[in-house]
């Protein structure tokens, strides 16, 4: 799952796990920069504003690496459905987007199992700033790139930062094949369109199953 | 190329040239002719790298070249994080080498850049090498690790204290004694902390013979008293700086 910050794929992604678990499959949800071993340094790097683009890159790949091993390879390998929110794409747009080089940053994940299926929830910077003003969410400086020093004000930099990571998802979606979800439309539109697409990738799967059994 | 009278660290044709990054370049930070050297000491423990350093930095210093230290592992930002990780038993090689990576990121974007600028001579206890002599013992891939390591500096000269088997055992057990992480204990090669040092730290010395040459080590021996080590490193530097300080006003000829 993919999607700048309020692009709703959170909410998304906790329909959908509800939905897989009660059609019986063993889903398993792993969320970007969640590991501990990385957590304290994030964290004291984010707090003294000392994070460098490249330490910043570093940092999250460690805690990919960390969750891949883990978290992500053991579920995959007992059959279960890891649901993945935020993946390698996030840190290709966001690091890029941030001045790191675009091939060093893919090169970097290319340990990275490639996902079965790959989202993107495409917003547009004005909708997603709308929600997370109104959910009166605290923009944080990362998130709002404050560290490139573009713009002193919050908001601006947060749009200018953001359109700047659109920019790199769009470069994404032919470049990695994204599937695209039209994520300024009604939740439940867009929960229909989200599980018609995991379905479709479920049935092939099972299909295969299937003829496995038979042979 | 290479004769006998070239000095070992002479970048051949192609190669990058020291004070350029090795790989793709970290587009923000475009490097300049800066006035400033990096010396790397490279050398698995017990080779006495911090002793010479530090008597390195004593001898420069007196001569009025001003001086900054850098060390593997010793950024503001990963210290706490990779000794707690040490610590714990959940890291795997490729997390280590990450958060080694984080580490050299910080110190070269945060003190070496900086000292470069500003016309240090930087000493580095350790330098990549380390980090990718570790991770080609433990079988990580050898182009994603140079890949990563891209955005370091080519050092001006790097000096690898080399010792033999049989005394840096006699040396690490003279001192502090055996480690988990030193002797290779994460690699699961037997449960004889003794072997398992010997066995890795055999593997570690045939990957440093390999960096060698396509790092152009000047290899020191260091199984020769500490003083005359360092008379060898004060010979080759002093060396090196008058010929960069020479040819900053001459320049170099049309090949």
């Amino acid at each position: 799952m993919e999607g700048i910050d309020g692009s709703g794929k959170t909410t998304q992604l906790a329909l959908l796990a509800k939905w897989l678990s009660a059609a019986g499959h063993s889903v398993v949800l792993t969320e970007w920069n969640s590991s501990a071993l990385v957590k304290a340094a994030t964290k004291s790097g984010k707090k003294k504003n000392s994070l460098t683009p490249m330490t910043f890159s570093l940092l999250h790949a460690t805690d990919f690496a960390d969750r891949l091993l883990y978290n992500i390879i053991p579920p995959l390998k007992a059959g279960m459905i890891v649901l993945a929110d935020r993946y390698a794409y996030t840190a290709f747009a966001r690091d890029t987007a941030r001045g790191v080089d675009r091939t060093w940053v893919r090169e970097l994940y290319s340990f990275a199992v490639k996902p079965d299926l790959a989202v993107y929830f495409r917003v547009p910077i004005e909708t997603s700033t709308e929600r997370l003003l109104a959910r009166r969410v605290k923009l944080k400086f990362y998130e709002a790139g404050m560290d490139m020093g573009w713009s002193t004000n919050l908001v601006e930099s947060f749009k200018l930062f953001q359109g700047k990571v659109l920019d790199e998802y769009d470069r994404l979606v032919d470049e990695f094949d994204l599937s695209v979800v039209d994520a300024t439309g009604a939740i439940t539109n867009q929960q229909r369109t989200f599980r018609k697409l995991v379905a479709q990738h479920l049935k092939i799967e099972d299909d295969h199953e299937h003829i496995d059994d038979l042979a | 190329m290479s004769t006998s009278t070239t000095s070992p660290d002479v970048p051949l044709e192609g190669e990058p040239r020291p004070g350029e990054y090795y790989g793709n370049p970290i587009p923000y930070l475009p490097l300049g002719q800066y006035p400033g050297k990096i010396i790397a000491i490279e050398g698995t423990d017990g080779v006495g790298r911090s002793t010479q350093i530090h008597l390195l930095r004593e001898w420069l210093e007196i001569q009025g070249y001003g001086v900054v230290e850098t060390g593997w592992t010793r950024s503001e930002l990963m210290q706490p994080t990779i000794e707690l990780a040490k610590a714990s038993n959940t890291l795997n090689k490729l997390t280590f080498q990450l958060l080694y990576a984080t580490d050299f990121a910080d110190r070269l974007e945060k003190e070496i850049i900086p000292a470069l600028k500003a016309g240090f001579i930087v000493l580095s206890d350790r330098y990549i090498y380390t980090a990718m002599a570790r991770a080609g013992v433990r079988g990580v891939d050898r182009t994603w690790i140079r890949n990563l390591y891209g955005f370091a500096i080519v050092p001006h000269l790097v000096f690898y204290l080399r010792l033999d088997e049989k005394t840096l055992i006699r040396r690490v057990l003279q001192s502090r004694g055996m480690d988990y992480w030193e002797s290779g204990m994460d690699m699961k090669l037997g449960d004889d902390i003794y072997e398992s040092f010997r066995a890795y730290q055999r593997s570690l010395f045939k990957e440093y013979a390999a960096m060698a040459e396509e790092y152009h080590f000047r290899v020191l021996d260091a199984r020769r008293k500490v003083e005359v080590i360092q008379d060898e490193l004060r010979r080759q530097i002093g060396a090196f700086l008058a010929e960069s300080e020479g040819a900053v006003k001459i320049e170099s000829p049309a090949v």
